[in-house]
């Protein structure tokens, strides 16, 4: 058993299990990524590849302080979500590849990840926009008495459009149970936080919306579950909305084939050494986990990294069909515009 | 069977459709206390509660992407935009989200949601008295009703409420004190379905909306002369039902289109060349289009009135097609 302590002093017993599940969860999105972003320069995932590296601890922290019913709704930065909520390796992989055997049939790509079963509702690639849909998510549950919350996870320069005004005021007003979790990672593709927002300590916009708010290091994955617990908490309790800025980083360029002129090398080497994997490592080992144990997680994610890598490429691509499918649940017979013309020729 | 305005028809479509099914609630600007902004939904906040009829504040683009929302995880959600002018505001959601949440994620989720909108004007000037329900109906993954009579009102608000995909529901503000017969037992129209309003033998008029009624009007008083328009409804704008206007135009050979959007762009062009590529061979007269004159539309009654189309532009271009 591991006690984790925080300011306010102990805050849970972990079995070592648990704890070691969170490590595993971490280097799992940190390698797919990384097997991700080679099998993109070798052509095999097309379009935008918005790699989580360096951010991991948010989403495995915040992720594991929920219950597995309670809903998730994410930006298109999605893989390291995905996987900290169990979307298997094999069903990402196959996504990013576009196959018929990914988690969105090969229509949704890399930012639109979703597993209906896992209630992962999806990630989203219009900036703030599921922000409205969580309200509405968690709406549902509310009217139905639910005790599920729905977790949203955006990013810094999202908090500039009127979605996060709309979503932020809406969910306070119907103290709609919604942990909105903003993700600064100093920059909105390359303008940074402080030339894009009059606010830049970005909890505390939710003031405006009289939601409590909270700002943590989000390199730290123990203080993003302690503060997604307390949030939970408060949330489950009935009380409404609760806010959490995790102040984290991203290594890589926005997407791939950014040319990163906005900030310096030495920057991005900074952040480097508070690495969330690195540090997480070195309190495990300092509770006395054996290094051997470690790396036999990190030989048992490297199998099953390449595992999917291997899934991804040999699985086929969606059948010529799947283009017209899915257009509407209930698709009209006749409808002129849903068939090539030369199908649907009138007699 | 009853005589019943048009507004009445909508809000007894809304009343039943919530009685029926407890995931049915209505979510928009002023739809509870005030009771609607065109008096829609007056009587439902006593009925249904501020649960199920919930006033929001004014933000198009939650009220759309938290019925998108909603809708996905369980719910019937029926958001009202005031007037269709303030959709623009909502319009990311319903594009983005509405429309593409089955589709984008491999069929896991369903949008069983309906937005109720308005067009209409009545010298409200160029902001207020627009209508867009091209933009919606360009749009694969949405359905777009837009009625014309009563009858069709309940019917196809009662389907679209039941519907498993988003619906854009566009009411007129216009035709809300429209009365006609709706059968007093409970019934639902299918969405896509077009349908002759009047038969005819001499010209196919296609209209929906407001200017069903126009063009119903303008059947009648031709009629008197002796030329009998078939008059094709078509209330349902996405999917549409092509087959009664290719069917009516094989006989009549000769079409009038009538809309109150702007020239340019607009769904007539698309009806249009639906008939050029089925009918091309039974073409007699070059098609005519009826529609708004392509200005921001004006304040003066005046000038307003040369801007929008009516059932003199109608029976004009019947006649020119005849010519
Ligand atoms: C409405 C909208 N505007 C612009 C874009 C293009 N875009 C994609 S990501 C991005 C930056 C968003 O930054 P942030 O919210 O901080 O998230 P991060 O990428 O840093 O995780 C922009 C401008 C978009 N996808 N949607
Ligand atoms: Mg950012």
């Amino acid at each position: 058993m591991i006690q984790v302590q925080t300011e306010e002093g102990v805050l849970s017993t972990f079995d070592r299990e648990t704890l070691l599940s969170w490590y595993r969860q971490m280097i799992l999105i940190r390698r797919v990524e990384e097997e991700a972003a080679a099998a993109y320069q070798r052509g095999h995932i097309g379009g935008f590849l918005h790699l989580y590296i360096g951010e991991e601890a948010v989403a495995v922290g915040a992720l594991n302080a929920l219950r597995p019913d309670d809903n998730v709704v994410v930006h298109y930065r999605d893989h390291g979500h995905a996987l900290a909520r169990g979307l298997p390796a094999r069903a990402v992989m196959a996504e990013l590849f576009g196959k018929a055997t990914g988690c969105s049939r090969g229509k949704g790509g890399s930012m639109h990840l979703a597993d209906a079963t896992k209630r992962f509702w999806g990630g989203y690639a219009i900036v703030g926009g599921q922000m409205a849909l969580a309200a509405g998510i968690a709406l549902a549950d509310q009217y139905a008495g639910h005790d599920r919350l729905t977790i949203c996870f955006f990013g810094d320069g999202a908090t500039n459009n009127g979605y996060f005004l709309e979503s932020m005021n809406l969910a306070a007003v119907w103290k709609l149970p919604v942990i909105w979790v903003c993700e600064n990672n100093a920059y909105g593709m390359g303008t940074a936080v402080e030339r894009a927002s009059a606010v830049t300590e970005i909890y505390r916009k939710a003031c405006a919306y009289d939601t409590p708010a909270e700002r943590i290091n989000g390199q730290d994955v123990l203080e993003v579950y302690a503060a997604v617990r307390r949030a939970a908490d408060y949330v489950r309790a009935g009380h409404g909305p609760y806010f959490v800025e995790a102040v984290t980083y991203r290594y890589r360029g926005h997407s791939m084939g950014d040319p990163e002129r906005y900030r310096s090398k030495d920057e991005v080497e900074e952040w480097a050494r508070q690495d969330p994997i690195e540090r997480f490592k070195r309190f495990l080992i300092e509770e006395g986990v054996p290094l051997e144990i470690l790396e036999s997680i990190h030989a048992e994610v490297e199998e099953e990294v390449q595992d999917a890598v291997r899934f991804a490429a040999e699985s086929p691509p969606p059948p010529a069909e799947a283009l017209w499918e899915d257009v509407y649940a209930n698709p009209p017979a006749d409808d002129p515009f849903l068939l090539p013309p030369e199908v649907a020729a009138l007699p | 069977m009853a005589e019943i305005t048009y507004r009445e028809a909508v809000r007894r479509a809304l009343v039943e459709e919530m009685r029926r099914d407890e995931r049915v609630f209505i979510m928009g600007e002023e739809v509870g206390v005030w009771g609607g902004t065109y008096a829609v939904t007056r009587g439902l906040l006593d009925e249904f509660g501020e649960k199920r009829v919930r006033d929001t504040p004014i933000s198009e683009l939650v009220i759309a992407g938290a019925a998108v929302g909603a809708a996905m995880n369980g719910l019937r959600p029926v958001a009202e935009i005031m007037t269709v002018n303030f959709a623009l505001l909502s319009l990311d959601a319903i594009v983005n989200h509405a429309a593409k949440v089955h589709y984008m994620f491999g069929g896991q989720f369903h949008c069983p949601m309906v937005l109720r909108t308005t067009a209409g004007w009545g010298q409200l000037s160029a902001t207020h008295s627009q209508t867009f329900e091209n933009y919606f109906a360009h749009v694969p993954g949405l359905k777009v009703i837009m009625p014309g009579t009563p009858k069709d009102a309940y019917g196809l608000l009662k389907s679209a409420i039941r519907d498993p995909d988003p619906v854009v529901f566009i009411e007129h503000t216009h035709l809300y004190r429209v009365r006609g017969e709706v059968p007093d037992e409970e019934f639902t129209l299918p969405i896509g379905r077009s349908e002759i309003k009047r038969p005819g033998r001499d010209v196919t008029v296609v209209a929906y909306s407001r200017m069903l009624q126009e063009a119903l009007r303008a059947a009648d008083e031709l009629a008197k002369e002796g030329i009998e328009c078939e008059v094709v409804d078509i209330p349902t704008l996405r999917p549409l039902d092509l087959e009664p206007i290719i069917r009516s135009f094989q006989k009549t050979y000769r079409a009038v289109l009538a809309t109150e959007q702007w020239l340019g762009y607009g769904l007539d062009a698309e009806i249009a060349a639906q008939i050029y590529e089925h009918a091309f061979d039974y073409l007699d007269a070059p098609i005519r289009r009826v529609t708004a004159r392509p200005v921001p539309l004006p304040y003066s009654r005046e000038l307003e009135q040369m801007a929008l189309p009516g059932k003199e532009e109608i029976k004009q271009a019947v006649l020119d097609v005849l010519r």
